[in-house]
């Protein structure tokens, strides 16, 4: 609403100012915007060039349409899905206890929880994941032990199929739940448990109806955070999966070495750019976005 | 005010210390069935630690708190059955304005369709007809007080709590609420206790005002004699203006500057004494000096404008400089006053109040 002036004192000079002052912020800000470009988006654009790229070199629909008349491709993605699902809900089901726990705790011994919860972060995935293989191997500690115990006869098959794959993806990925669960927890007023126990609620009564709804956003944010991980997941389940599990990561890894095929691979990358994007888009409208990108409360 | 209504609650001895902190000591107070007493005092003196062990959220150190004939200092809060406004209201954001108010109700397993009937009238006695669907967040400040207030009255407690209800609402709302509180009580007639930092919301509001500080009760007492007989300096500063002259004991007269002081009290503290003056209850005298009136002199130190009075400084005669608050109606006595200009002052011997010196610290 620009309604008439009705004063003109100093206002070309006011106009200039803020103009000047305009431009300037521009210019403060270029240097990041450059780099933007130079490191995400011409990346990608040239991802997506490439992917309309045939196998001769000519702009073509070839390695999409691959993707939809390939078997392979269709259990690929179903099994990529299949994983991260899973990987999600056992984190979901292993990490909201835990985060509640925590939440309970007092500051300091918190604080001391989370740095246990986060030590793995610090070490390399890679070992980690190998780790993993050597605890869970037909001669590994678990099957070992399970067997002497007496727990089962035979060894286990725990590794080298969709069971590794699934321990060392929820052993990676818990942080990524437990972090963002446990702020939405502890950002919930305890004035809200008092208020549900004035009014008559036992404390399991206050925490269903009323602590257990406020985290929600908490845990939709950490679930979706560790999904989206896990479609794009490789490492975890290119070692433990033993090549049985196979992910569109690994297919893409696959095309460039076995094949040299950049297209294809490019062509995968894009599908799953799309669909990460696809949820989050759809997530966008049942949770504010900046909650689990970490902006404002 | 039907007693079926309300329930008359007891507080004998309750002591809580943080550390080494009395946050109450051996506080003792009986609120009558239907009664609306207002816990006051400065931020940290104890009166919310008092509120928080009547609805049980937390554990006095010893003592007593019964309501009705039934000891409740070892109930847990969801047992005690009392309705509690908190000071942010702590609406539940993932409810609508109905379903905040049916929580109490669901929770006793009362039927659903009485359930609908109450909350519509709960809503409609604080005026809120017509939000049920609302959600916590579409409301101001004023409507969330309102749904917090349906939601601790809905299930019909006999013992209502406030903690500082108002003190989030602006200057204009909140003293339209502090009637419409008050309203709401005496059609409800259950028995209201009421925390306030504010001496005027407490004036207003209450029957009685108990006046904590320091985890000490200092007095408890209806508005009116809490402000014209403070028991010690503390109540008398809290409540109200007050300014205080050094007054001497001579045998059975007590003397102001030398000259004897006419009083209507019939119980004087011992020790060194203080005159508390209330800055509206000294009269501006003309002419004539009325023989019924304790005078005092002196001459104006800084005169300010304050709309509906004129706060007047002035030194009166042993050197204090005390304040007088003088109608500014045109015509008055004041209306062109000047600093410097002689004052002489009338204080009526009701108004000549005596408090011991020592005692009742801020």
């Amino acid at each position: 609403m620009t309604g008439e002036l009705t004063s003109h004192l100093n206002q070309n000079a006011l106009k200039r100012q803020a103009q000047r002052e305009r431009l300037s912020l521009l210019g403060l800000t270029s240097p990041a915007i450059i780099i933007i470009m130079i490191a995400m988006v011409l990346p990608v654009g040239w991802l997506f060039y490439l992917s309309f790229l045939s196998d001769e070199g000519v702009i073509s629909l070839t390695n999409y349409q691959r993707m939809l008349d390939s078997k392979a491709y269709t259990r690929i993605f179903l099994t990529t899905f299949k994983v991260a699902f899973l990987t999600t809900g056992l984190c979901a089901l292993i990490g909201y206890p835990l985060a509640y726990f925590l939440s309970q705790l007092p500051e300091r011994i918190a604080n001391i929880c989370l740095l246990t919860v986060l030590l793995p972060f610090w070490t390399s995935l890679l070992v980690r994941t190998y780790a993993w293989l050597v605890l869970l191997q037909r001669k590994g500690l678990v099957n070992e032990w399970g067997i002497g115990l007496g727990l089962w006869d035979e060894p286990l098959p725990l590794v080298h199929n969709l069971n590794g794959t699934l321990i060392g993806m929820v052993h990676i990925m818990l942080p990524f739940l437990i972090l963002p669960l446990y702020g939405s927890m502890k950002s919930i007023d305890t004035n809200y448990l008092k208020a549900a126990a004035n009014l008559g609620a036992t404390p399991t009564q206050a925490f269903w109806r009323v602590f257990m709804p406020l985290s929600f956003p908490g845990l939709f944010a950490g679930a979706l955070i560790v999904f989206i991980l896990s479609l794009g997941f490789f490492v975890t389940p290119a070692i433990l999966g033993g090549g049985k599990v196979i992910m569109v990561a690994m297919q893409i890894t696959r095309n460039i070495e076995l094949f040299f095929n950049w297209g294809a691979s490019s062509a995968l990358g894009v599908v799953l750019l799309l669909i990460t994007l696809g949820i989050l888009y759809i997530s966008s409208r049942f949770v504010s976005l900046d909650n689990i990108l970490g902006g404002h409360r | 005010m039907s007693s079926s209504h309300a329930l008359p609650i007891s507080i004998k001895s309750v002591t809580k210390t943080y550390g080494a902190v009395h946050a109450l000591d051996n506080v003792n107070i009986d609120v009558a069935s239907g009664e609306f007493l207002t816990l006051l005092g400065p931020s940290g003196s104890g009166k919310t630690t008092l509120l928080m062990a009547l609805a049980g959220f937390n554990r006095p150190d010893a003592g007593s708190i019964s309501f009705g004939s039934e000891e409740v200092v070892l109930k847990p809060p969801h047992k005690r059955n009392v309705g509690m406004v908190f000071q942010n209201y702590a609406l539940f954001p993932h409810m609508t304005v109905a379903l905040n108010v049916a929580f109490p109700l669901k929770l006793r397993k009362t039927p659903k369709a009485d359930i609908q009937e109450k909350v519509l009238k709960a809503l409609d006695t604080v005026q809120l007809g017509g939000f049920e669907d609302r959600q916590i967040s579409q409301l101001s400040g004023g409507q969330m007080q309102r749904v917090a207030l349906a939601r601790a009255i809905v299930f019909e407690p006999r013992i209502l709590l406030m903690d500082e209800p108002l003190s989030a609402l602006d200057k204009n709302l909140r003293e339209h609420m502090q009637i419409e509180i008050r309203r709401l009580h005496e059609k409800l007639g259950m028995t209201t206790v009421y925390v306030t930092h504010d001496q005027r919301e407490a004036l207003t509001m209450s029957d009685r005002i108990a006046v904590i500080n320091h985890g000490r009760l200092m007095q408890c007492d209806a508005p009116r004699d809490l402000y014209n007989h403070p028991m010690n300096r503390f109540v008398a500063e809290f409540i109200g203006e007050s300014a205080f002259l050094t007054v001497t004991r001579d045998g059975a007269q007590i003397l102001f500057n030398g000259a004897p002081l006419k009083h209507s009290s019939k119980t004087i503290p011992d020790g060194d004494l203080l005159l508390m003056i209330r800055p509206e209850r000294l009269a501006v005298l003309q002419g004539e000096t009325p023989d019924n009136m304790n005078v005092i002199t002196g001459h104006i130190t800084e005169l300010v404008y304050q709309g509906e009075t004129m706060l007047t400084y002035t030194q009166v005669s042993d050197g204090s400089i005390i304040a007088v608050r003088v109608n500014t109606r045109s015509g008055h006595a004041l209306t062109n006053a000047k600093v410097g200009d002689p004052l002489k002052l009338g204080l009526h011997p009701e108004d000549t109040i005596f408090i011991a010196a020592d005692g009742g610290e801020v």
